[in-house]
């Protein structure tokens, strides 16, 4: 057995990497206003399908190129940032606050509880995912929050699931009869005994969730469910971006690099620091 | 007060057998004490052995009430606790305490040693938790700089110290030990127990110590009870019942464990 005694772990390359970019992209979603050098929806015709900067025939002034309506595709890209990560942000934390207080639940009252939220779970999940969400699109109307809805509505059941049983397993720990014999509440045990352990658990899945809010998001744009038609958001830049990718490549190109290293960035994150910010032993 | 504390009478406790539940309906229970009466004296030892499943550590846990039982009484100091409520254990509970079998297992794995004999002191309303803690480290006798570090930084039998702090900070009346040295290497098996006699001597505790081996409550009990298949087979003061066990599972126990013989003939 490997001895970890007062062994302490650098964070790893990983962590570096998709802490880097995700940093990078914090930074260029709030500045995005003040960083872009254009209106990401202002139009010039003239300037319609223009390369990035090194290719012959490029403008300096649009450093990746322009789309078909002349629209800055840098900009554009800063500017979907910002509403992915939002998207990310809101819809990774509900989805989080909801799926693990009820996996919680589950897995450390058992029970009655237990019954009812697994069986929830097990019907939730019977449903396809992407149906449901488009399902959920036509009810609800398009715009931020509908999406948000949508995320949480389908996605609390991952929480649910890998909480209650990361719970269960952490309950028959003799830790928890021991806060019971000291005369600890329920309430007392699942919060301070139990949660600190499934944390790191919860905190790599909320950063898992987080990528998978932005492929949500940039999928529905990818069909017209989105946000709006005009707004920069990755996946409605790669919906327009396909139809000329033979004309102007970088217009589908540079949304899907920002998309993937996004999505890559997430679950690396939540993994490394999983790893990082656990002191025992699996 | 008398100077009995436990007093323990008729005591029966099944649980649901899940593999036989019809799909409707109550799963049926199988009874894992059966009737069990006996009583633990002030300052008293008490060896609790018997086999695998003959339900010592069942009966443990409903003596410091982490299980109710069917029926039966279980009086703790006069008080009666066989089915009191947890609100109302809780004032109760500093009194009786345990020391588990496997410290990995029973230390939150992420709080520190002082955070974990700390918090019961905390919750109990305790004054005083600094030193409280300090000294219940070198009662144990663990250095003080311990109390920062986390339970997997700590070998097994220091672990065992920790687990033994904790229940002692408390300064509870009874012990409860349940196979904490099987865990344990031989050399720090030895150290434990040693450390738990003279816990026991300097507190004025009464432990009730479940083991399978006999050797071990020889040496360390004045009573012993016998437990077999749920019910009580011999219950006697430690001597006697190494001098004449008159149960014949007791004389199958005894006669399973090597005994150093002077006159053993080599064939
Ligand atoms: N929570 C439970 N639910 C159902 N059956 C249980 C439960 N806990 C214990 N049992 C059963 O009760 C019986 C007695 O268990 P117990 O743990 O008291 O035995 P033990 O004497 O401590 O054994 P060991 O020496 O192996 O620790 C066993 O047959 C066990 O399967
Ligand atoms: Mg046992």
């Amino acid at each position: 057995m490997r001895d970890t005694r007062g062994h302490t772990r650098k964070p790893g390359l990983r962590l570096w990497l998709s802490g880097g970019w995700i940093t990078v992209l914090v930074l260029a979603a709030l500045l995005a206003p003040w960083i872009s050098p254009h209106d990401p929806l202002a139009q010039d015709l003239f300037a319609g399908r223009m390369p990035p900067f090194w290719q012959a025939g490029a403008d300096p002034n649009y450093l990746l190129g322009t789309d078909s309506l002349g629209r800055d595709v840098l900009s554009r890209i800063l500017h979907g940032a910002r509403l992915a990560l939002t998207v990310a942000l809101i819809a990774g934390v509900l989805t989080c606050l909801i799926g693990a207080t009820l996996g919680l639940i589950a897995g450390y009252y058992g029970g009655w509880a237990d019954l009812v939220i697994s069986r929830l779970v097990d019907i939730w999940m019977a449903f396809p995912p992407v149906l449901f969400a488009i399902l959920l699109i036509a009810v609800l109307g398009t715009g931020m929050t509908s999406i948000i809805i949508a995320i949480v509505v389908i996605d609390w059941t991952r929480f649910a699931r890998v909480i209650r049983a990361e719970a269960m397993s952490q309950s028959k720990m003799d830790y928890v009869a021991s806060a019971q014999v000291v005369g600890r509440s329920r309430l007392g045990t699942a919060l301070t005994e139990i949660l600190p352990n499934v944390l790191p658990t919860i905190v790599a899945l909320l950063t898992l969730e987080m990528g998978i809010a932005v492929i949500v998001e940039a999928i529905l744009s990818f069909v017209n469910l989105s946000i709006s038609t005009d707004a920069p958001t990755w996946g409605g830049m790669i919906a327009e971006g396909r139809t000329s990718v033979h004309q102007a490549w970088w217009v589908l190109v540079f949304p899907l690099v920002a998309l993937f290293l996004t999505v890559l960035s997430f679950s690396q994150l939540g993994e490394g620091l999983k790893d990082h910010f656990d002191p025992v032993l699996r | 007060m008398s100077d009995v504390i436990y007093d323990v009478k008729d005591l029966r406790l099944s649980f649901p057998d899940m593999s036989r539940k019809p799909i409707l309906g109550p799963a049926p229970r199988i009874e894992i004490l059966k009737g069990l009466t006996f009583q633990i004296p002030k300052g008293e030892v008490l060896g609790i052995v018997g086999g695998s499943g003959s339900g010592k550590s069942t009966l443990g846990r409903a003596l410091i009430r982490l299980i109710e039982p069917d029926s039966g009484q279980i009086d703790f100091e006069g008080t009666d606790i066989t089915h009191m409520g947890e609100d109302d254990l809780r004032p109760l509970r500093r009194r009786f305490q345990m020391i588990f079998q496997d410290p990995l297992s029973s230390l939150n794995p992420r709080r520190r040693v002082g955070g974990i004999i700390a918090g019961p002191l905390r919750l109990q309303g305790l004054e005083g938790i600094d030193a409280r803690v300090n000294e219940a480290l070198d009662m144990v006798g663990l250095p003080r700089s311990f109390a920062s570090r986390y339970p997997h930084e700590l070998s097994g039998g220091q672990r065992q110290r920790v687990g033994i702090a904790r229940a002692i900070a408390l300064r509870p009346d009874f012990i409860l030990a349940d196979e904490i040295v099987s865990g344990l290497d031989v050399s720090s098996q030895a150290q434990v127990l040693n450390l738990l006699e003279e816990l026991v001597r300097e507190l004025g505790l009464t432990l009730a110590f479940i083991s399978h081996d006999l050797s071990v409550i020889r040496r360390l009990c004045s009573r012993i009870l016998v437990l077999y298949q749920g019910e009580i087979v011999e219950n006697a003061a430690t001597a006697d019942l190494f001098a004449a066990p008159t149960a014949p599972y007791t004389q199958e126990l005894l006669s399973a464990i090597p005994l150093p013989d002077p006159d053993q003939v080599w064939v």
